[in-house]
C-alpha cells in the first residue's frame, strides 16, 4: 500500500514501491553466489562403454578400468562396476565423479530401506532401477543431470534383470545392453552371439563373448584400456571381478606402413 | 520417595537443594521397569539381548521390537517408555547417517555414544520438556574393534564389557561379571546372553516374553544382525535347561 497521498491515482513505479501487490513486484536478486552457481554442462573425467548380457543362470557386466580426462588416459585403475544391496550390480559410463554420487547415494538409499527397517523386504535390481531412473530424470528436469548411462542387471526371486537408464531418465530392458562407444561396437556384436539363447549360453560362454567385444573396442576405440571387470550376477548374488588383462595380438600391425617395423 | 511434595521434582529445570534433578531419577525409574536388556562385549564381536515383555497374547509374535539396527555396524537395545527408544534410535540412525554423507565413512561407536548422549542431556535442561524414559546399549564393531556403551536418561554414557539395564539388572550383573568376557566368542556370548535372560525374567509377575538376540561377529561380516534362527533356537533351549539345573 502507497501511504503517500501524492501518488495516489499516479500510475505506481517497481523501482521504489516494493510493497505494492500489483503489478507484482520483481524480487532483488541479492543473491550473491548466482553467479558463482554452475549445473553440469559436460562431463569431465568419463568412463567408456559398458556392456552387460543375459546368460544361462543370470547377468553379467563388464567394463574397462579407464577413466579419461578428455583424450588423456588420466586413472588406468578405476572401478566402474559396483555392487548394490544382495542382488544388484551395476556399471557406468560417462562422468565418473557423478557415478561415484550416485554409488554414495544408492549406499544410503540401502542402509535407510534395508539395513534399518529390518522388515524382511530387500531391494531389488528392479527397484535399484527405478530408483536410479528417477533420480536421473529429476536431476535432468532441474537441468543439472548425472552424466552417466548406466547399466542396471540383477537376480532375485529366480528372475534376471538388465535393464539401461541415462542422464535423460531413458530407461530400457533387453537381453544386451552397450553403453556409449560400444553402443555402435559391441550391441550388434552381442546382440548376433546372445539373442535367442539367453537360456543356453553358460557362464564360461557368456565371458568370452564379452570379452571378444571389449577386445574389439579395445581395438577401435581410443578412450578405452586392456584391463577390465566383469560383475557376475547369479543365484548366489553378485560378484565382481578383480581387473583382469585382456589378451591382445598386434602381429598385424606388423603391415602397417608407419607403425611397425619398416622395410623401406 | 523423599522428592515428592517439595516441589523440586516439578521441572527438569530446577535443581533440589542438595543439587539432583528429580525429573531424571524418575526417568531412570522408568527404565527400571522395563523387561531387563543386556549388552556383552566379547573377543570377537558384541551380543545385544532383550527380554521383550509380552502384554497381550493378541500380539503378532515379534512385534514392538527393542532391538534396531543404527547403522550396518551399529546395534541398540533399549529399556524404559518404548517410544522413548525408537525416538533415540531414530535419532541416532540420521546421527549416522549424516557421519556417513560427511566423511564418507561409518561412525566410531564411540563418537555415535557421544551424540546419543549430548541429545539425551539437552532434555535435562528445559522446564518445556521431560528427560527421555528409557537407556539405550548400543554396541558395535567398529575400527577400534567391539565397543558397547550405555547411555542413560541423564546423557551419562559409560563404556562396558557387559552391560545390563531394566527390571533383572542386578542379577544380571552379577552373572555378567561371572564370565570371562574378554575370552569368550560371539558364540559362546550369544548362549550366555539368553541364558542370563531367562535367569533373570521372573514367571511369577510377569508370564509371556519374547527372547530378543541380535550380534555383530566373525560370521556377519561386521554387520549387525539378529542371531541365526538356529542359534537362537540352540540359546534357547540351552537357556531352559540351565534354569532347571540353576541353585
Amino acid at each position: 500500500m502507497d501511504h503517500f497521498p501524492t501518488n495516489w491515482g499516479r500510475p505506481r513505479n517497481d523501482a521504489f514501491d516494493h510493497y505494492n501487490t500489483y503489478p507484482i513486484p520483481v524480487r532483488p536478486q541479492n543473491n550473491a553466489f548466482a553467479d558463482s552457481v554452475q549445473r553440469t554442462q559436460q562431463p569431465i573425467v568419463t568412463g567408456t562403454s559398458v556392456l552387460g548380457l543375459k546368460y544361462k543362470d543370470g547377468i553379467m557386466i563388464a567394463s574397462d578400468t579407464l577413466a579419461s580426462y578428455g583424450s588423456l588416459a588420466r586413472f588406468k585403475d578405476i572401478k566402474r562396476l559396483h555392487q548394490v544391496g544382495d542382488f544388484t550390480a551395476i556399471g557406468a559410463s560417462g562422468d565418473m565423479s557423478d557415478f561415484q554420487a550416485l554409488q554414495r547415494d544408492l549406499e544410503s538409499l540401502i542402509i535407510s530401506e534395508e539395513v534399518t527397517e529390518q522388515d524382511g523386504h530387500k531391494l531389488g535390481p528392479k527397484e535399484i532401477h527405478e530408483y536410479l531412473s528417477n533420480v536421473l530424470y529429476g536431476k535432468r528436469c532441474k537441468m543439472d543431470p548425472l552424466w552417466n548411462s548406466v547399466i542396471v542387471g540383477g537376480f532375485k526371486d529366480g528372475e534376471r534383470f538388465l535393464a539401461y537408464v541415462d542422464l535423460l531418465g531413458t530407461t530400457y530392458t533387453s537381453s544386451t545392453i552397450a553403453t556409449g562407444y560400444g553402443a555402435y561396437i559391441a550391441q550388434p556384436l552381442l546382440r548376433k552371439a546372445v539373442e535367442g539363447k539367453e537360456d543356453v549360453l553358460t557362464e564360461a560362454e557368456a565371458r568370452k563373448i564379452l570379452e571378444d567385444c571389449l577386445r574389439v573396442l579395445f581395438y577401435r576405440d581410443a578412450r578405452s584400456l586392456d584391463k577390465y571387470q566383469i560383475a557376475t550376477v547369479n543365484a548366489s548374488g553378485p560378484s565382481i571381478s578383480d581387473s583382469i588383462k585382456l589378451e591382445t595380438s598386434w602381429g598385424f600391425a606388423e603391415g602397417i606402413r608407419g607403425y611397425g617395423a619398416q622395410t623401406q | 520417595m523423599t522428592s515428592i511434595g517439595t516441589g523440586y521434582d516439578l521441572s527438569a529445570s530446577t535443581y533440589s537443594p542438595d543439587g539432583r534433578i528429580f525429573q531424571i531419577e524418575y526417568a531412570n525409574k522408568a527404565v527400571e521397569n522395563s523387561g531387563t536388556a543386556i549388552g556383552l562385549r566379547v573377543k570377537d564381536g558384541i551380543i545385544l539381548a532383550v527380554e521383550k515383555l509380552v502384554h497381550s497374547k493378541l500380539l503378532v509374535p515379534g512385534a514392538n521390537r527393542r532391538i534396531q539396527t543404527i547403522d550396518r555396524h551399529i546395534g541398540v537395545a533399549t529399556a524404559g517408555l518404548l517410544a522413548d527408544g525408537r525416538h533415540i534410535a531414530n535419532r541416532a540412525r540420521s546421527d549416522a547417517a549424516s557421519f556417513r554423507d560427511l566423511r564418507d565413512s561409518p561412525a566410531s561407536l564411540k563418537w555415535l555414544a557421544d551424540q546419543i548422549g549430548m541429545y539425551m542431556q539437552a532434555y535435562t535442561l528445559y522446564s518445556s520438556v521431560r528427560p527421555f524414559g528409557a537407556s539405550a546399549i548400543v554396541g558395535a564393531v567398529d575400527k577400534d574393534g567391539p565397543s558397547l556403551y550405555v547411555v542413560e536418561p541423564s546423557g551419562v554414557y559409560y563404556g562396558y564389557h557387559g552391560a545390563a539395564i531394566g527390571k533383572g539388572r542386578q542379577l544380571a550383573k552379577t552373572e555378567l561379571e561371572k564370565l570371562k568376557l574378554s575370552e569368550l566368542t560371539t558364540r559362546e556370548a550369544a548362549i550366555e546372553a539368553a541364558r542370563i535372560i531367562y535367569l533373570v525374567h521372573d514367571d511369577t509377575k510377569e508370564k509371556e516374553f519374547e527372547l530378543e538376540l541380535s550380534w555383530v561377529s566373525p560370521e556377519t561380516e561386521g554387520r549387525h544382525v539378529p542371531v541365526p534362527a538356529d542359534l537362537l533356537e540352540e540359546a534357547e533351549r540351552k537357556a531352559k535347561e540351565a534354569l532347571e539345573t540353576f541353585e
